[in-house]
């Protein structure tokens, strides 16, 4: 099966729960099983390749551009975490079908469960980097929601938000590291970065690429100081933490370590840092867990201690060491994973997962104390178990280490002693001692499919320990040979004789019976004692990071626009000053065209019309007259200076924009009073005017000189007629070249003429639209509402102008025009129909609702788009051909041609539903309907407006 | 001619910040309209002033001299999605018109008041379960 297809299945499966969840738990849990199956079992089908040595990969380009590829890989190592993960999954989901309860509600949860897990796939079989970390962030966001799954309850809430700050605080540093280590190797394929060591290493950017990526690692995987958020993921329901943080998710960190091992380690920065923390890891987390109460926080600490563990034998950096902490990772998931599953059965058996309420449970229980029993003396590393085998492993790594040896060795024995001391605790505390009688729930064993998966994972523990070879060599090999490069070859044995490890181990053992028989004293020493709390910390420092945020939030913004925007003005003007001092834009290359009269005129009436604007900018009506002379000389700038599309497109819209003006003016008052003070207005004044300064100035810069860079419009120009097959080259750009664009802009345009049509809606109920009812104009209303010259002109007019935007759209690909200046004539055209003769007559004789010519608009440059998928090309290629029809001049008719009828009607579409809205709220406030083509309104010649209702 | 198109623009864009500015909605979709102009503007002088050479090829020829069709295409959509801009601000003011017969753009007094800041763990009393 191909490495894509397995990480693909878990994302097929996610869809199935969400539509077989009404068949009930077990169909649901069924199909994610299935689907977690199948890819194992493609998975494993791999597995004797991998053993010959092969790397079995899948290619798949996606943005070549970027070097972001769908390129995935199966070595040792993926099939380690690819076995973990889906095969605790499947144990998982089986669990979890019994867990959970029929309030719950099951579809969410195996959807969100299997989306993580195929994020977890996604980062195992990854070979190109940024793919990896696009699946890591998958990671955090499933995990979010896993953690956060119990929505009432608080701490779930908290504890999901804790965990996604962490781990995408992480995240986002790792991108930057990650990108750092592309750069370097120069490729993102994790293949060619694992040939990179000697350029890697010996850059001057290793150190911050390593520390970037090593705090992604470290806050997936809770390793010192970062440990804080995994016992509070807690909340989540069990099989949630059994299986992202026991088995999967915190081993993203250690699956990162493990894949960049062979460029990344071998340092002494790597050494001191990653073996460091690991320890440091290994034995805070092992002595907050001898202290906890709660069962999950116990194993959640214990968690970090263990990863912390493997972290340290990544960090020593040797290939024994590394072959160690794979096979400590194989361990590690088998009996914690089998530990979370006993506490989650205790915990929905008795009722409490509190150890103080628990104890004597060994008679009440006694599957679950079989299989926690095992489990938890496999992780006090108690011989013959597994746990054992790896943990002396460590030790006798640390007892050959070359740096810093004593130290290793001491502090490692002692958080072994603490290790054993919890587990031991776990099963003393919980399962010996007097029965109690005051359990929540009356204990007793769950059915079989509940301890099903826990009980093959504790044989799984048993078998392991006492034949590693058969058991987990194999694996254990191939991982380990992935993880340094070359081919490993280890030799698990129970006895290797006395040695400073079986000497450490039996010290552990030893100490840690002493600890539990000391635990009483020991907690009230540890409950007195002063310590810090990192969830305190944590949350006064991003209570500390919002008050700063909302102080300068609410400096900047109190509600007042104008000081907003006043702000942001500012900050604008400050940055292009110092742009403008610092940086040095060239000499002058341009020669001034020279002054013609004509031009000059214009722009005498712009800045006459500009200043007249803000002068009497509180007379709305002329104010919007004034407005209308800028954008009309706009569009004759337009014209004269080489753009005929755009100055048609300025004019048509110039029309639209006015109309629409005025009907909202129609409602608004019709002055504005002074409100603010002279120093206000002078204020403002200044502030403009420097903006208006800068910004001309701006343009003058531009204008004197060339292109800094060659432009890509000789292309453009080159291509217009050969490629597109149109002389008219800002279509050819709009339609073909840059036609994805154009796409998006029309789609935001019907978007943005939906929600006018929404506000609308809104606005013609409730308390407004009893507002818009007994609506008094503030003016006296024309007799003539609809006058003769004009209704009479406007209907002759129709067909010609229908017949102008034919011409204009047609022409388009040739000559100046296109779909955007068609669909705005042909709006006008249609609104002068409804200005002259009334939005009622008009309405009546039109069927066609906008909204459906928006849509058809979307749809039909859309299907053109996919069209040239039946031909093979990318979306939106154009193809086109000459026609010629009798009685007609040849014309040509191209596909680009169907996607302008798109943009046509989406502007038309557009247009008429903007404005069709305000007319609508002008029927609501009375205006009312003519029942003759033409009338007037003599009754608003004797009375006052009648506002008197 | 530079210089006059420049200061064309930066009037523009002078008169278009004063309005903004300014504590009514009217005058900001005026002010905004005026911006737009001297936006889109900057942004066809980009492709620099060029009289008469306009991007329509002649005999599909390929080497005369034409202007940059580039900045054209770009300023054409923006101009036809200022417009779908503009008459959304303006029915946003209407609404807000309509609806509290007021069309002063800033917050009133009474809602700028900011809730208080809790911490995480300050949950309201409903939320324990």
């Amino acid at each position: 099966m191909s490495p894509a297809l397995i990480a693909l299945l878990p994302f097929i499966g996610a869809l199935l729960p969400g539509l077989l969840v009404r068949s009930g738990r077990s169909v649901a849990a069924t199909a994610c099983g299935t689907a977690t199956f199948v890819a194992l079992l493609g998975l494993l089908l791999h597995v004797p390749a991998i053993m010959q040595g092969e790397v079995i990969t899948a290619r798949i380009e996606w943005l070549p551009l970027i070097q972001l590829n769908a390129n995935f890989r199966i070595d040792g190592l993926a099939v380690l975490f690819g076995t973990l993960i889906l095969g605790i999954g499947l144990l998982i989901i089986t669990y979890a079908r019994f867990y959970l309860s029929r309030q719950d509600p099951v579809g969410k949860f195996y959807t969100y469960l299997m989306l993580f897990q195929g994020a977890m796939m996604g980062i195992v079989l990854s070979d190109n980097i940024l793919l990896l970390l696009i699946f890591w962030e998958l990671t955090s966001l499933s995990s979010f929601l896993l953690i956060g799954y119990w929505r009432h309850l608080p701490a779930g809430r908290q504890g999901a938000r804790m965990a996604l700050a962490v781990t995408g605080m992480g995240g986002l540093a790792m991108i930057a590291g990650m990108l750092i280590l592309g750069q370097i190797a120069g490729s993102y394929d994790i293949s060619d970065i694992l040939q990179a060591k000697d350029a890697i290493q010996a850059s001057p950017y290793y150190l911050p690429a390593l520390i970037l990526i090593l705090i992604g690692a470290f806050t997936k995987s809770a390793q010192f100081p970062f440990h804080f958020w995994l016992p509070h993921a807690m909340a989540a329901p069990t099989p949630v933490s059994a299986y992202l943080h026991s088995a999967t998710m915190v081993k993203a960190g250690l699956f990162l370590m493990a894949r960049l091992w062979p460029v990344l380690s071998g340092t002494p920065e790597w050494f001191w840092i990653v073996a460091t923390t690991g320890l440091i890891t290994m034995l805070v987390g092992a002595a907050i867990a001898l202290f906890k109460d709660d069962l999950k926080a116990l194993l959640a600490f214990s968690t970090v201690s263990h990863l912390g563990l493997i972290t340290m034998l990544l960090g020593f950096g040797t290939e024994e060491a590394a072959i160690a902490a794979v096979f400590h990772i194989i361990n590690h998931a088998t009996f914690k994973a089998a530990l979370f599953m006993t506490a989650g059965i205790i915990d929905h058996e008795a009722g409490t997962r509190s150890i103080a309420r628990l104890g004597g449970l060994r008679k009440l229980m006694p599957v679950s104390f079989a299989i926690g029993t095992i489990a938890a003396l496999s992780m006090a590393g108690i011989p013959p178990l597994n746990g054992f085998l790896s943990k002396e492993m460590m030790l006798y790594e640390a007892s050959h280490l070359e740096l810093a040896r004593q130290f290793f060795m001491v502090v490692a024995t002692v958080a072994a002693v603490f290790s054993v001391g919890y587990s031991l605790r776990f099963i003393f505390h919980v399962f010996t001692g007097p029965e109690r009688d005051d359990y929540p729930h009356h204990p007793h064993d769950p059915g079989f499919g509940m301890w099903a998966g826990p009980a093959l994972l504790t044989v799984l523990v048993v078998l392991i320990g006492l034949f590693p070879n058969v058991m987990a060599g194999w694996l254990v090999d191939i991982s380990a040979s992935a993880v340094t490069g070359h081919e490993a070859h280890s030799h698990i044995a129970l006895w290797h004789g006395v040695n400073a490890a079986l000497i450490m181990s039996m010290t552990a053992i030893a100490g840690g019976i002493v600890l539990l028989n000391l635990h009483k004293p020991l907690l009230a020493a540890w409950e007195s004692a002063p310590r810090p709390e990192a969830k305190d910390i944590f949350d006064g420092l991003v209570l500390a990071i919002v008050r700063a945020a909302r102080a300068i939030t609410d400096s900047l913004t109190n509600g007042s626009m104008p000081r907003a925007l006043a702000f942001f003005t500012l900050t604008s003007l400050i940055a292009g000053g110092f742009a403008w001092i610092t940086g040095s834009a060239g000499p002058v290359t341009r020669p001034m065209l020279p002054i013609e009269p004509v031009p000059f005129i214009g722009w005498l009436l712009a800045i006459t019309a500009t200043g007249c604007m803000v002068f009497f900018h509180r007379v709305r009506l002329l104010a919007l007259v004034l407005v209308a002379i800028v954008g009309l000389i706009t569009s004759i700038f337009f014209a004269y200076f080489s753009a005929p599309d755009l100055a048609l497109t300025q004019i048509s819209v110039e029309i639209v924009t006015v109309i629409l003006l005025l009907l909202a003016l129609n409602f608004l008052p019709k002055r504005t009073l002074i409100e603010t003070s002279t120093v206000n207005r002078g204020w403002d004044a200044f502030i403009a005017t420097l903006a208006g300064i800068g910004f001309g100035g701006l343009c003058y810069a531009i204008l004197r000189r060339d292109f800094a860079f060659d432009t890509i419009s000789g292309y453009m120009l080159e291509n217009s007629y050969k490629l597109g097959g149109g002389d008219n080259v800002v279509n050819v750009i709009l339609v073909d070249f840059r036609g994805y664009d154009t796409f998006g802009e029309i789609t935001v345009l019907g978007i943005a003429a939906l929600a006018i049509f929404a506000l609308t809606q809104t606005l013609l109920q409730g308390k407004s639209s009893a507002r818009l009812r007994n609506w008094v104009h503030d003016q006296r209303r024309a007799g003539d509402r609809h006058p003769l010259m004009l209704v009479i002109a406007t209907r002759v007019i129709l067909p010609f102008s229908l017949m102008v935007g034919l011409f204009i759209f047609l022409r388009g690909h040739n000559q100046p025009g296109g779909g955007f200046i068609a669909g705005l004539v042909v709006a006008i055209a249609l609104l002068m129909q409804y200005m002259a003769s009334g939005y009622a007559w008009a309405q009546d004789r039109q069927t066609i609702p906008y909204h459906a010519l928006i849509g058809a608009g979307v749809v039909a440059a859309g299907v053109t788009g996919i069209g040239a998928w039946f031909n093979g090309k990318p979306f939106l290629t154009s193809a086109y051909g000459y026609f010629k029809l009798p009685f007609l001049e040849k014309f040509e008719l191209a596909t680009a041609m169907g996607f302008d009828l798109g943009v046509f009607l989406c502007v038309v579409g557009a247009v008429m539903l903007a404005l069709n809205s305000l007319s609508r709220i002008a029927r609501r406030a009375g205006e009312t309907v003519n029942e003759k083509p033409m009338d007037i309104d003599l009754s608003e010649e004797q009375e006052e407006p009648k506002g008197a209702l | 001619m530079e210089l006059l198109v420049a200061t064309a623009i930066g009037a523009c864009m002078a008169a278009g910040i004063y309005l903004i500015l300014r504590l009514r909605t009217f005058a900001v979709v005026l002010g905004m309209t005026m911006i737009t102009y001297a936006i889109n503007a900057f942004l066809f002088v980009t492709g620099r002033l060029v009289v008469n050479l306009p991007p329509i090829l002649r005999e599909h020829g390929e080497h005369a001299a034409y202007t940059d069709p580039l900045p054209q295409a770009l300023v054409l959509t923006a101009i036809v999605i200022s417009f779908g801009m503009t008459a959304v601000v303006v029915m946003m003011a209407l609404g807000a018109f309509i609806e509290s017969g007021d069309d002063r753009i800033n917050m009133p007094q009474d809602d700028r008041v900011m809730p208080p800041l809790r911490t995480i763990d300050d949950k309201p009393e409903d939320e324990t379960a």
